[in-house]
């Protein structure tokens, strides 16, 4: 699979403090990527890179195997995270200068907003002011501009503040359905639910650096720690005990259950999860047998803190 | 290209369409109007009152010469000894003119007392002072037996004709009009700069504000949109210039048609014709100004104008375009506004002072070349001639100096405008260059 965007050992500094220090990534086509990141750590001055805001001191960032250049502005659909539209101009004027600029002529612009106002149901908004909107409203428009011009590559900051669940979720599914139709997407965010629920891909920049990147299920089994949940039912917990922790390391856990079994947590290390399965049915029936997979959430907060 | 357009023609819709624009443009003339009515207004009736004056003249030569008139009425209370005059005149009057007996007129000179509780006013001085000249120059001269009317009859009144080593002939009084067109223009654009430098200010601010600006600077280059910010302002400023200078045009017509008549009807009815043989004589005076106007490099002036205008306004609008990218709020660009509003203002003082007195002078030339404040300067000296290299000098050294401007101002803004919630300072304005 060819990758949609290259960064190939991209450097900025800003006087004597270094935003991004030789950072690498590269973003597969049709991928839904998350950029992830604590406060700080560079991920606003990568994406102005690639959107040309900025420019590296040195590195390079391809586009589809092309070097940037400012044409490429027009594949590009980028929903900054401090956005906001002019308050006094009219919604639909502004959405057609807001495309216009982005390379698309009058009549094109005015047909995909017109497309897209009907999918939205906000026909009528065409006249108003955005000052006459609320807030929320406000963020569906900077949606659409953002996806009018139909980009290769989508880049969401934080596209979720603002909307109400409702509309969260309608604009999450717009957003899945254009990664279907081809879209690539790069989505950086504090919300790490989201994450988890629609990327495939994460790559996670702390203090300049690249800590990880790769496909989620990868980076998850580099992080999973060969823990597993069970609940037994049995008599004899000292027996339990004592010829689990022979081979294994033990901790009492809770989770939610029906029955009045015992909980542990248990890491395997190098042996198989049969060989610790095979134990604990000889002590009695197993409710609960689970291995415990690192969540986005987890591997971050691991990675931040290491 | 075409990206700038949009820029501009959306920065100038949305100035033109401001409410606040529509009514400057239809209110400010009314107000100007309005403001110089009031001013005739009021200084007519200043005049309408005349002031109170008592005179005690011991001798009583010289009240005769004072003679009531529109500013001052004059009541002699010389009957009165002096203590009692003086009283009087404190009660009732706005001052007492003293003048003691002596026993030769000639002492006087010096004599002569205005005593009052407010001081009395240039004007008044003045007045009274030639009065006394008069009266005690006559008697000088009666006393060596000289005829006064002879001595006025051999006076002589020069007149010094003016003209240049081309050949031209020119009017004295043309340079009032030099001074005046040179200052107008100067003015002109120092007021265009500062009000509309302003609104590009504003303008960046407000995109800042509502944080639309990475939005649209992700699509297009932060220095086309600060010139199609500067450009778009611009050019509804001069719209807002030639409605200004339409309906100006349209009423001085209107008042031409409207006067013109009036004129020739109370030329035709009016009993005293020396009134009207006076305006006949001042339409001479105004149709020889006239053609010595057109005799004015005009031209060169429009043309430079036109440069000094564009070269001008580019280099400080662009400043106020970094100034309003580096700061977050209006109350913050106040320290950043003073070193801009200085050399304009710096400008046109010197061309108010210099250039008038000496429009070649060293200090009205160095300022017209100097490009902070060439704009001004060198418009003001262009009526009276300016050497071709200066001009040229001084227009080569604007328009590098507004490359470089633009460029600097360019890499404050584009770092500038994606600052928020940092008051910075000029050390780190400096920084940002760098980036």
């Amino acid at each position: 699979m060819s990758n949609i965007l290259e960064v190939n050992n991209v450097v900025k500094q800003y006087g004597n403090y270094t935003a991004l220090n030789n950072v690498s990534l590269a973003v597969p086509s049709g991928s839904i990527y998350g950029l992830l990141g604590p406060n700080g750590a560079g991920k606003t001055t990568l994406i102005r890179i690639i959107n040309q805001i900025t420019m590296p001191d040195s590195g390079q960032v391809l586009l589809d195997g092309e070097v940037l250049k400012p044409d490429h502005i027009q594949y590009i659909g980028y929903l900054p995270e401090e956005r906001g539209l002019y308050k006094t101009m009219k919604v639909g004027e502004q959405c057609l200068y807001l495309a216009q600029l982005k390379g698309l002529s009058h009549q094109e612009a005015k047909k995909q907003l017109k497309y897209w106002f009907e999918k939205f149901g906000i026909e009528d908004w065409w006249n108003k002011k955005i000052q006459e909107l609320s807030k929320g409203m406000a963020q569906k428009i900077q949606f659409v501009v953002t996806v009018l011009h139909k980009p290769k590559l989508l880049i969401l900051d934080e596209p979720f503040s603002g909307f109400d669940p409702v509309n969260a979720n309608l604009i999450k599914d717009e957003i899945i359905e254009l990664n279907k139709q081809g879209t690539s997407v790069i989505f950086s965010t504090h919300r790490m639910e989201s994450v988890e629920e629609m990327c495939n891909y994460i790559a996670l920049i702390h203090k300049s650096n690249k800590l990880i990147e790769g496909k989620l299920n990868d980076v998850k089994q580099q992080y999973r720690t060969n823990t597993f949940q069970i609940g037994v039912l049995t008599n004899d917990i000292e027996g339990l005990m004592y010829q689990l922790t022979q081979k294994f390391s033990v901790e009492q856990t809770i989770f939610k259950s029906l029955n009045d079994d015992i909980k542990l947590e248990v890491k395997i290390g190098n042996h198989t999860s049969n060989e610790l399965l095979s134990i604990l049915t000889s002590f009695g029936q197993v409710t609960h047998f689970v291995e415990k997979i690192p969540s986005v959430n987890d591997i971050f907060i691991q990675a931040v803190s290491k | 290209m075409n990206k700038l357009f949009l820029i501009i023609k959306r920065e100038f819709i949305a100035k033109v369409r401001n409410k606040s624009f529509i009514v400057m443009t239809f209110l400010s003339p009314l107000l100007f109007v309005g403001i110089a009515a009031l001013v005739g207004f009021l200084s007519t009736m200043n005049k309408d009152k005349a002031t109170e004056i008592a005179i005690h003249d011991e001798g009583g030569f010289i009240k005769t010469n004072f003679k009531n008139n529109k500013d001052f009425h004059y009541s002699d209370i010389s009957t009165m000894p002096f203590g009692i005059a003086k009283d009087s005149a404190a009660r009732n009057y706005e001052g007492l003119l003293y003048i003691p007996k002596v026993d030769s007129l000639q002492l006087i000179k010096d004599k002569v007392e205005y005593i009052s509780e407010n001081s009395a006013s240039i004007n008044f001085i003045g007045h009274v002072e030639k009065i006394v000249d008069s009266v005690l120059t006559s008697n000088q001269l009666r006393i060596l037996g000289l005829d006064e009317k002879k001595i006025e009859e051999a006076k002589v009144d020069s007149t010094l004709k003016l003209s240049k080593f081309s050949g031209e002939e020119s009017l004295k009084g043309l340079n009032e009009i030099k001074i005046a067109i040179g200052g107008l223009m100067g003015y002109l654009i120092m007021m265009f700069i500062i009000i509309y430098g302003n609104f590009v200010m504003r303008s960046v601010i407000e995109e800042k504000t509502n944080r639309i600006i990475e939005i649209i600077i992700s699509s297009v280059k932060p220095f086309q949109l600060m010139m199609g910010k500067i450009i778009g302002n611009s050019l509804a400023g001069i719209l807002q210039f030639l409605i200004w200078i339409i309906v100006g045009l349209l009423l001085a017509f209107v008042a031409q048609t409207f006067f013109g008549l009036q004129l020739n009807s109370s030329a035709s009815l009016s009993p005293e014709m020396m009134a009207a043989a006076g305006q006949s004589e001042g339409m001479l005076k105004f149709q020889s100004y006239w053609t010595e106007l057109m005799n004015l490099p005009l031209t060169l002036m429009l043309v430079s104008f036109i440069l000094y205008f564009i070269g001008g306004y580019f280099l400080y609008s662009s400043l106020y375009a970094a100034i309003g990218a580096a700061v977050d709020s209006e109350t913050d660009s106040q320290q950043f506004l003073l070193p801009i509003i200085m050399p304009l203002i710096l400008g046109v003082y010197i061309g108010f002072f210099t250039v008038i007195n000496d429009p070649h002078g060293t200090v009205a030339t160095v300022f017209s070349i100097i490009p902070f404040t060439s704009p001004i300067v060198m418009l003001m000296r262009i009526p009276f001639g300016v050497p071709w290299w200066q001009l040229v000098l001084s227009l080569v050294i604007l328009f590098g100096t507004f490359t470089f401007v633009v460029w600097f101002a360019a890499k404050i803004y584009r770092v500038g405008i994606l600052m928020y919630g940092k008051k910075p300072t000029w050390k780190e304005l400096f920084k940002w260059l760098k980036y």
